[in-house]
C-alpha cells in the first residue's frame, strides 16, 4: 500500500519535472524588479533635474523627450534589460546547480524558445515606436509584449508566470488609456509586480 | 481482487517512470531519459524494448549529424494502459 502511494508520488514528481523547467529562481524576479525600480528613479530624477517639476505624470510625454533626454531614457532601458537578463541568468544558474538540474536542457531551450519570439517581436515594435518619438506608447508595449511571452513561456514552467503575464498584459492596456501615466505603469509592471511574484517564487520553491 | 487489474507490465519502478515521462512529453531522447530517471544504458534499455514489445510505445532512430538519436514516444495503446494502470493504483489506495 505504501509502496503504491510512493510510486504515485514519483509519477507526478517525474511528470512535472519532465515537462517543466523548475530552476527558474525567484531571486531573478527580484532583482530584476530592484533593478527596474533603479532605472525608473534614474530617468525620473533626470526630468526633475531637466524641468525643475517634481510631477512624476507625462515623463515619456513628446514634449519632454528632447535631445538629451531621450537618448538617456533609452541608455537607462537598455542597461536595465541587461541588468535583469543578466540577475536572471545568474539566479537560475545557481538554483540549477542546487537542484542538480542541467541549465541547458530541452525545457528550458523551449522555454527560451517561447520568451525570446514574442520579446523580439516586442523590441522591434517598440523601437520603432521610439524612432517616431512615441516613447510612452513603448512604453505600454513592453509591458504588453512582455506579458504575452510569460504566457507563452508559462507553459513550461512553475504556473505562477502565467497570473504574472496577465497582469503585465493588464497593466500595459490600461496604460495606453491613461495617458501620462504610462510611466508609473511601467514601473508597476516591471518593478514592483517583478519583486512581488519573485518574493512569492522564493518562498514558495526556493525555500 | 482488485490486485489482478494491476497492469504486469508497469510492475517495474523503471517502468512506471518512463511512462510518467513520455505521458507528459510529445517525445523525449535516450540520454534525457536515462538522466530524469537515474538508471544505466543497460538498465534502460532492457526497460524500454520490454516496453516496446507490448506496444505501449514507439522508437525512432534518427541522426543529429553523425550521433545517433533515438527518440521514444507513447502510443494510444499505452496512454490507455498506463491511465487505465493510474486509475487501479487510485482506487487501491483509497480502499486501504
Amino acid at each position: 500500500m505504501n509502496e503504491h502511494l510512493e510510486n504515485l508520488k514519483e509519477i507526478r514528481t517525474l511528470m512535472e519535472r519532465s515537462s517543466k523547467f523548475l530552476s527558474l529562481s525567484g531571486l531573478s524576479g527580484i532583482s530584476a524588479g530592484v533593478i527596474a525600480l533603479f532605472g525608473a528613479f534614474m530617468v525620473y530624477k533626470k526630468k526633475v533635474e531637466i524641468t525643475g517639476n517634481s510631477n512624476p505624470q507625462g515623463i515619456l510625454d513628446a514634449t519632454n523627450l528632447e535631445g538629451d533626454f531621450k537618448l538617456y531614457v533609452f541608455k537607462i532601458a537598455l542597461l536595465t534589460l541587461l541588468g535583469a537578463l543578466i540577475g536572471g541568468i545568474y539566479f537560475t544558474i545557481r538554483k540549477a546547480k542546487r537542484n542538480n538540474e542541467k541549465v541547458w536542457n530541452n525545457l528550458s531551450k523551449k522555454l527560451l524558445i517561447n520568451l525570446t519570439i514574442p520579446l523580439i517581436a516586442g523590441a522591434i515594435y517598440s523601437l520603432a515606436l521610439v524612432q517616431q518619438n512615441n516613447m510612452w506608447m513603448a512604453a505600454s508595449s513592453t509591458l504588453i509584449f512582455y506579458g504575452m511571452a510569460l504566457i507563452f513561456a508559462s507553459n513550461y514552467t512553475v504556473r505562477d508566470v502565467f497570473s504574472l503575464g496577465i497582469c503585465e498584459i493588464t497593466l500595459g492596456i490600461l496604460s495606453i488609456f491613461f495617458t501620462g501615466f504610462t510611466f508609473l505603469f511601467w514601473v508597476i509592471g516591471f518593478g514592483l509586480l517583478h519583486i512581488l511574484y519573485g518574493g512569492l517564487m522564493y518562498f514558495k520553491y526556493d525555500k | 481482487m482488485i490486485l489482478e487489474q494491476f497492469n504486469k507490465t508497469f510492475e517495474s519502478k523503471a517502468r512506471l517512470g518512463i511512462m510518467s515521462v513520455l505521458m507528459v512529453n510529445e517525445s523525449v531522447n535516450f540520454n534525457s531519459l536515462k538522466e530524469l530517471l537515474n538508471l544505466t544504458d543497460g538498465n534502460l534499455a532492457t526497460h524500454v524494448k520490454a516496453l516496446e514489445e507490448a506496444g505501449y510505445l514507439l522508437v525512432k532512430k534518427e541522426f543529429i549529424g553523425r550521433k545517433p538519436n533515438t527518440l521514444y514516444s507513447v502510443t494510444a495503446d499505452g496512454r490507455t494502459a498506463f491511465e487505465q494502470h493510474l486509475s487501479v493504483l487510485e482506487q487501491f489506495i483509497k480502499n486501504s
